[in-house]
Formats: structure tokens, sequence, C-alpha cells
């Protein structure tokens, strides 16, 4: 008899993920990151809001969303993130350097749109 | 008010309320060590958070202290272990670039904060930096406490404005087909910069390797170069 591996694929595909269980951009997506001012100590850099770059790639495990947690709404919950890469010829107007340089950065889904 | 930790009182006793009766006729002179300053808000802030832990019984004093000295323990000569290993065992290298935190861990390196670390690769193509612009996230774990210059506003900022004229200013000069690359750390990931092995060291041994690797190099602002050990 001949097994075959994978040829049971389980009960996988008949499962629908939920809200949140999977990343929305994946590596190569182009995306803006949102250009919010919500009150409070947020990690997305000033200099980066409303800007333009792609994903690098997904950043696993999910991370504890500290904008939340931070202002005490849902303790641990958890967000997906990524490294996403800003030319930064396109984020600094007369940038010196080689038209190859770049910043490289982690940014929390829900300040991600895509592009 | 203190603002050392582990000084925080048991909030009973005012601290100095007896007479002193110092001692000052030794012969080196010197300005008397105090506070110059008061403390500013944020300072404030911390003091009074930490007394309140420390009054509910959430942690104690010793406990402040004893994690005061496991960030102490952590210094560069750890990363720079991690870098020589990786320039000798290619599956070490490998696993590293794939899964800092966990390549480090198995090394026995433990990561007492629960960041992630993701190990960037200089090359002959690409050059690494990191910084972190919004306040001084490091790979502590690995390497210690961050230099001073890295909390400095004026790095933080021109690191990612002007990264080329930066690591100038280290003496670091990057050719043009170079790609710089410029990580910034704002989330859970912090970076370590895996160094190029410099050209001569093929007769060197893991530990002699290691001693060639210093904490700037793993930053990113200069390049790793023989006849420059540290002791």
């Amino acid at each position: 008899m001949n097994f075959k591996l994978n040829s049971n694929p389980g009960p996988k595909r008949h499962v629908v993920p939920a809200f949140g269980e999977t990343p929305i951009f994946s590596r190569g997506d182009r995306v803006r990151v949102l250009n919010r001012s919500p009150i409070g100590h947020y990690r997305v850099p000033i200099y980066l809001r409303g800007r333009a770059g792609v994903v690098e790639r997904v950043l696993e495990p999910r991370q504890l969303d500290n904008e939340r947690e931070g202002f005490g709404l849902n303790a641990g919950d958890k967000r997906h993130y990524y490294r996403v890469v800003f030319s930064l010829q396109e984020l600094w107007p007369g940038y010196a350097g080689s038209p190859s340089d770049n910043l490289r950065i982690e940014v929390f889904e829900t300040w991600l749109e895509r592009i | 008010m203190t603002t050392h930790p582990g000084s925080a009182g048991d909030g009973q006793h005012p601290p100095h309320d007896h007479d002193h009766d110092h001692d000052h006729d030794h012969d080196h002179p010197h300005a008397p060590i105090a506070q110059e300053t008061e403390p500013s808000y944020f300072e404030l802030m911390e003091t009074a958070i930490r007394e309140l832990l420390v009054e509910r019984k959430l942690f104690g004093p010793d406990e402040i202290r004893r994690q005061i000295e496991v960030l102490d323990s952590r210094t560069p000569a750890l990363g720079a272990k991690v870098v020589a290993r990786a320039w000798v065992d290619p599956s070490f290298r490998e696993k590293l670039l794939e899964n800092g935190r966990e390549a480090c861990e198995e090394f026995g390196i433990s990561f007492y904060d629960d960041t992630e670390l993701i190990v960037l690769e200089n090359t002959e193509a690409v050059h690494n930096l990191i910084v972190c612009t919004l306040c001084s996230c490091y790979p502590r774990p690995v390497l210690g406490l961050p230099p001073d210059w890295y909390k400095a506003r004026n790095y933080r900022a021109r690191a990612v404005i002007e990264p080329r004229k930066v690591l100038a200013e280290f003496g670091t000069f990057i050719p043009d087909e170079v790609e710089v690359r410029v990580s910034d750390s704002t989330a859970a990931v912090r970076f370590l910069v895996l160094p190029m092995r410099p050209a001569g060291t093929d007769h060197y041994d893991e530990e002699q390797l290691a001693s060639l690797v210093t904490r700037d190099a793993m930053i990113g602002v200069i390049p790793v170069r023989t006849g420059q050990e540290t002791a």
C-alpha cells in the first residue's frame, strides 16, 4: 500500500479563520501608513504617517496590541504586525544617499492600508 | 524624594531624620555628591509608581535591585560571542538569521524582556544600521545597556534622515553601490547587526574572532576590523 504524505489535508480547508486570525497583508504588498493622530503615545513615528512602503515580511508570532492595552482596553489582545520598507529618497526630499537606501520598521496591522 | 530604585524606603521612616556627623576631613577635594537639579516630571512619576507597586506588594525592593543587576550583567561580549559563532558555524548562522531569539536562546542567552530578535547580516551589497527614533529600544539581552549616544536625539533623528553622513562621522564610508538599510525599532522586535568577518582572519579561532567584535559594529556604525581587539 502506498501512503502519500499530505494525501489527507485534514479539516484545515473547511475551517474558516476568525477575524484577525490570519494576516491581511503579505510580503511584497504596497501599503500606506495611516495618517492618524490619536491622543497619547503611539509607536508609529510621526515621520512615517501617511507614507507609502512595501511589506518586507509578516512578523511572527503575533504581538500584544500595546496600543489597546496601554489604554486599559482589551488586555491580552494580539495583532499581526509587519516589517515595512520605505525608500529614503521618497521619505526625504533631496536625500543625498543612494536611491537603494531604505528604512525598515515594524508597523501594526491597524496602522496600514493597502494601496 | 529619591530617584534611585532600590532605595524606595519602607514608608514608615522618613529618610535622613537623624543628625549627620560626617567626617569631611579626607584629603581629596571634590564637590559634594548631590542631586543638583529637581527631579523631572517623569522621574517623579516613575518614583511614585514604583513606590506604589512596592507598597501594594506587587514586587519588592530586592526584586528591583536584582533586575538592575541582571541588566548590568549583560554586555557586548555576549553579542560578540554570537557573531563569532555565526562566522565559524554556517548552520548556526542560518538559524540566527532565521530566528535570532531562538538561536541565541539555544546558545544560552535568555531574553528576560520577552523581545524578539532579528539579526541583520551585513554583506558586500548591504550595510545595516540600527536606531530607535522613539526612545532607546536596543537588543539588551545580547548587548546590555545602550551607549549614551544611541539614546541622544541627535543620533536618533539623523540616523533615519542622513544615515550615510552619520556613518561618515563614525569614520565609516559606505560606497554608493552598497545599499544602506536603517532599521528603526518601534515594537517588540530588536535588531542585532551581524558584521562582515574581516579579511585575514582565516586562522583565528572563535575566541579570537569574538575579541574583534565591538558593540558599535553590532549597532552597525563601524565594520569589524583586525588590530583593534578589545581587552
